[in-house]
């Protein structure tokens, strides 16, 4: 029963059509989260008394660093389940992913900069965080590369999830490897803002945009899919007879 | 048709490759070239201040060999992949994660193992104390098999691409960082007087871990770039 409601659940046609239900309500919901955050946060929050206005960027950052790591596992996980149950749908959702989670990494890199200068007093320091960030974006990257130099998509697609399974097993080598090098290299002179003892008038905010970025993923990631499906289903019945009423 | 034991197929795979190495012994010279070249630039581009040489050596020597690292990596499956052979492994009774590491470990024997050879000197090029030069050959032993381990992922994965080259090194760097950062890290901590069984220990475990994976993921992706 289980097993007949995934097979059904992972049909391209079926995923098609669902997904495209849930999109705009997941974009809908995503967008009145991500204005409650921002409110929230931009706004209502009060003024760090240490880093004054400029912490108030963590409200992107902070939920941009989760999704990049959260999305590479996604898309390791999607890498796993279509090697060993040969779905297809998990192919199609981790291939799709990879260009979202390099945004996300990217948006991390770039905020975390934009932080570190009025912080730092420069663009960029050589930090545990930022440089594992920066490897991230690399492994993203090489996904992306290898997805696109490989001509048969349904070859990419498996070679792509297993350099996702690779990387997900590094990703907590380089990062531990990396705060190794970054304590002997630099002394920790540097005042980070400290989560746990974080105020709930920024936590509640924070949390919210961290919730509307997950969403927001959801919302593109289905976008993305169902334009692969269609692309991978060219040949189907489904897809023409999608395609053709609206081209005649 | 007879019968081949694991270990006597795992033998002759190694031994054949290495064979295939001698035939072409031209071309082991070219990385252990390339480590050489890179790091004597080093000092062109920064200045000949001894200080300064001394300061970047341990970092400037680990960026060089990973970077001759990855050059050797494209021979290690092209020729059996353009001949064939390649598919013949795959079709082997044998697990084809033990014959890949067979693979790697001639690969390493030939492109690896003489980075060791040239070390020394270029570490007195470099002006390391004597103490690090005794680490550097340490890390060099436990981190190339990593190198090769990893990087026989990125070109089992890549080995069917007419331009795999810029790919691969986009695939395998970044997975080459712990490496780099323990074997520099070891080397500069030996260079200030203090033991450095810490960094070494990392690498063996990193040497232990990619030893038990690297192989499988590089069987399962040589299926994928043949299939």
């Amino acid at each position: 029963m289980i097993v007949r409601f995934f097979h059904r659940m992972a049909s391209p046609m079926h995923f098609y059509r669902i997904a495209g239900l849930f999109v705009p309500w997941l974009g809908v919901l995503s967008a009145a989260l991500l204005l409650a955050g921002l409110y929230g946060g931009l706004v209502l929050a009060p003024t760090d008394y240490q880093q004054g206005e400029s912490y108030r960027i963590i409200f992107i950052h902070v939920p941009a660093a989760w999704m990049s790591l959260f999305i590479y596992v996604v898309m390791a996980a999607g890498g796993l389940i279509s090697l060993v149950w040969r779905i297809k749908l998990a192919e199609v959702i981790a291939i799709s992913s990879a260009p979202i989670g390099a945004s996300f990494t990217f948006l991390a890199l770039v905020t975390g900069s934009l932080w570190g200068k009025p912080m730092w007093g420069t663009w960029w320091v050589w930090d545990a965080r930022l440089t594992s960030e920066l490897i991230l974006l690399f492994l993203y990257l090489g996904v992306i590369a290898l997805y696109g130099a490989i001509e048969d998509k349904r070859v990419a697609a498996r070679a792509v999830a297993i350099l996702a399974l690779v990387g997900v097993v590094n990703i907590p080598i380089i990062h531990y490897s990396v705060e190794w090098w970054n304590t002997l290299h630099q002394p920790a002179t540097i005042t980070k803002f400290d989560k746990p003892s974080i105020h709930l008038s920024m936590l509640v905010p924070l949390l919210l945009m961290a919730l509307a970025f997950k969403l927001y993923y959801a919302t593109v990631v289905l976008m993305r899919a169902r334009c692969e499906v269609l692309e991978r289903e060219r040949n189907s019945r489904w897809v023409q007879s999608l395609v053709e009423p609206a081209a005649r | 048709m007879s019968t081949l034991s694991l270990s006597s197929a795992f033998v002759l795979l190694l031994r054949r490759d290495l064979v295939l190495a001698y035939r072409r012994r031209a071309e082991l010279m070219n990385p252990l070239l390339f480590f050489v070249l890179v790091t004597s630039l080093f000092p062109l581009g920064i200045g000949n201040d001894p200080k300064l040489i001394q300061a970047v050596g341990s970092g400037v020597i680990w960026v060089a060999a990973l970077l001759a690292a990855l050059l050797s990596l494209d021979s290690m499956f092209r020729s059996d992949f353009d001949d064939g052979s390649l598919e013949q492994f795959m079709l082997s009774a044998h697990p084809v994660s033990i014959l890949v590491l067979a693979k790697v470990l001639a690969h390493w024997l030939v492109t690896g193992l003489p980075l060791l050879l040239v070390a020394p000197l270029l570490g007195v090029l470099l002006a390391l104390p004597g103490d690090a030069i005794g680490v550097l050959m340490l890390t060099l032993i436990l981190g190339t098999p990593v190198l090769s381990l990893i990087g026989a992922v990125g070109v089992a994965l890549t080995v069917g691409l007419r331009r795999g080259g810029v790919i691969l090194s986009l695939l395998v760097l970044p997975l080459y960082v712990p490496v780099l950062i323990f074997g520099a890290d070891a080397m500069e901590t030996a260079a200030a007087g203090i033991p450095a069984t810490a960094q070494l220990s990392f690498l063996g475990a990193l040497l232990a871990l990619s030893l038990a994976l690297a192989p499988m993921a590089t069987a399962a992706s040589l299926r994928v770039s043949l299939s």
